[in-house]
């Protein structure tokens, strides 16, 4: 056997779609399917530079279509297998992305966000939100992480694989152009080697009898009340899990706040230096961050933003966060405010600015 | 011989899945005389235990269960891409993708020439019987010059539509070295099932992508009896759509 491709611990300085690429084989994946889309293809460049010296196999595929439903075919092989995407191909991918939401296949997805709808722009948006979150036909039971610096993106890299393999959820790391394209430091390491369990994967097709049965893997129902049954049961599962799986951060939170500032992904960056420079001032500005966007940390916001004054929703798109925030908060008498910038960055000078026109 | 013995229904194929037998095809409809050509090559093949078998939307559906092999039935179209993925992330497999005319000249178009193309080392059975069978008898691809469908309740007018779409000369004029090509047709089985088999063959034997188009019938959507069913296939579609092999690999000295 190959030896690890980390050895240790390593530091670094990459880009984002490199930390990706080392994560996953890290992750020990067997198998990328791709397409091109910036901004996510040097995932593949590195994938297809490393893959060869690890044992590992990629295949360019003829469009985002057949990259997602090769990767639930690898899946069901018993690989560990990914792609990754973004803009008009994760409208594409939401076709496989519903199939194996349905058969309950752990497929990996990375999501590097890029403005809509078509080539509107390439470098950054956070207006996938809600097609990574509640895509595609059915109910969208899948699992989305949205990481906020490159040491995010290598742990939750990894930390896809095991979720996706653990519950048999779709799992996406949701990141974006910023994060894609900028170079910074981060720590690498074997996961082993700080004892994170590899959750192995299975083989649902392709050793006949040594299962002791052939598996038939379907999506075909003969009536509605059949599909009902599968469904409601999915859900309940679901929701059982759920608990397990979300995770948040919450950011000088304590106690009363003037304003409680909700935000994901890159923005919770700017955020943070925000609530930095209130903190210096004693000022009681919080920033709440759901670390998963679905299942979303619904109980959590709700017990923190009652003890806010005002909530400011900061997103860069215009309200796709917002809709999870206020699904969340719903009956809750509270005072809610937004700055969306659409497509574009928002500094933390922005959020400062925003914050103190609230505070009063 | 015993009555009993004497009345004891044919044999059904080793690969066949009881449990799911009689099958769920109209009466007449082609789909089960190559569903048991497939059935009997793998069991001459020996494969039923590396075979994974998948089937489109459409009336290829109903096949999710047909077979005692691992069976995965994908989206409409995608087929070819699942398959696809399975076989390249473990080689071992025999992996056939079953589909339609509309899955895979309509919807899966681009599937199937790229794995062509690429010469994927899968086996594509593509069931041609001239129309959309599960969805109600709307025009594919295949349906004939002046055949009336539900959207083309005049006749396939193909100055408006193009010309039926010729699938087997299409993928033997793109594939290289190694590919298999053929079509056959549900009326004359013998030949039809040599072509399924030495499709099965040619993936065992590693050379390349593997396709058999099957001109069958859909008596339910054409609204035709035994008789015209039959002369339908035999005389229409045929005169149309020439049966034979298009590619065969060289034989190794």
């Amino acid at each position: 056997m190959a030896a690890k491709p980390i050895q240790g611990e390593k530091r670094v300085f990459m880009t984002g779609n490199e930390v990706i690429a080392w994560a996953a084989l890290a992750a020990q994946v067997d198998v990328m399917y791709g397409y091109p889309i910036t901004p996510q293809n040097e995932i593949m460049h590195y994938w297809t530079r490393l893959a060869p010296k690890h044992d590992k196999t990629f295949l360019q595929t003829e469009d985002e279509l057949s990259a997602g439903f090769t990767t639930v075919g690898g899946v069901l092989a018993g690989r560990k297998c990914f792609t990754a995407t973004a803009g008009p191909g994760n409208t594409l991918m939401q076709e496989p992305f519903s199939m194996a939401e349905m058969m309950r296949i752990p497929v990996v997805a990375v999501i590097q966000q890029r403005g809509g709808p078509s080539t509107a722009t390439v470098i950054y948006s956070q207006q996938e939100v809600t097609l990574t979150t509640f895509g595609g036909n059915g109910e969208g039971h899948r699992i989305v992480y949205s990481p906020s610096n490159h040491q995010e993106l290598f742990d939750y890299t990894i930390k896809s694989f095991n979720t996706a393999w653990k519950y048999r959820f779709p799992t996406f790391l949701l990141g974006d152009g910023y994060q894609a394209k900028m170079r910074e430091p981060l720590v690498m390491y074997d996961p082993e080697e700080r004892g994170i369990e590899l959750v192995k994967p299975e083989v649902t097709l392709g050793n006949g009898m040594e299962k002791g049965k052939y598996n038939h893997v379907r999506n075909t129902f003969n009536t509605e009340e059949e599909l009902y049954e599968i469904v409601t049961s999915m859900e309940e599962e679901y929701q059982r899990v759920a608990p397990e799986i979300i995770e948040h951060q919450e950011y000088n939170c304590e106690g009363e706040l003037d304003v409680l500032v909700i935000a994901h992904g890159v923005v919770s960056r700017a955020a943070q230096a925000a609530i930095n420079l209130f903190s210096a001032e004693g000022k009681a500005v919080g920033h709440f961050r759901p670390i998963t966007l679905r299942p979303f940390p619904t109980n959590e916001l709700r017990a923190t933003a009652q003890r806010a004054k005002k909530i400011l929703i900061v997103e860069s798109a215009v309200g796709q966060l917002g809709k999870l925030v206020k699904e969340a908060l719903f009956g809750l008498p509270i005072d809610a405010d937004y700055l969306y910038r659409p497509g574009v960055g928002i500094t933390s000078d922005e959020i400062v600015e925003k914050v103190n026109s609230i505070r009063k | 011989m015993s009555v009993e013995e004497k009345s004891l229904p044919p044999k059904l194929p080793k690969s066949y899945r009881l449990e799911s037998k009689p099958h769920k095809f109209c009466p007449g409809c082609g789909h089960g005389s190559v569903l048991r050509a497939i059935a009997e090559s793998i069991d001459e093949l020996g494969i039923q235990d590396k075979v994974v078998y998948g089937c489109d939307i459409g009336c290829s559906l109903l096949s999710w269960d047909f077979f005692n092999v691992d069976s995965v039935q994908a989206h409409h179209g995608r087929t070819t891409p699942v398959i696809t993925g399975i076989k390249r992330a473990n080689p071992e497999v025999i992996g056939i993708a079953y589909m339609g005319d509309g899955g895979g000249y309509a919807i899966g178009s681009q599937h199937l020439v790229n794995a062509a193309n690429r010469n994927e080392k899968i086996t594509v059975f593509l069931v041609n019987n001239a129309n959309y069978g599960m969805t109600g008898g709307q025009m594919a691809p295949t349906t004939l010059p002046s055949q009336k469908t539900e959207t083309s309740p005049y006749g396939r007018d193909v100055e408006l539509t193009g010309q039926p779409f010729l699938g087997p000369e299409m993928v033997a004029a793109i594939t290289s070295e190694g590919a298999y090509v053929a079509r056959g047709t549900v009326s004359n089985y013998i030949q039809m099932k040599k072509y399924v088999k030495k499709a099965l063959e040619n993936q065992m034997a590693g050379k390349g992508f593997s396709f058999v188009e099957i001109l069958a019938g859909c008596p339910t959507n054409w609204r035709t009896d035994a008789k015209s069913t039959w002369s339908y296939i035999e005389n229409d579609m045929a005169n149309y759509f020439k049966v034979g092999e298009y590619k065969v690999p060289a034989k190794e000295e």
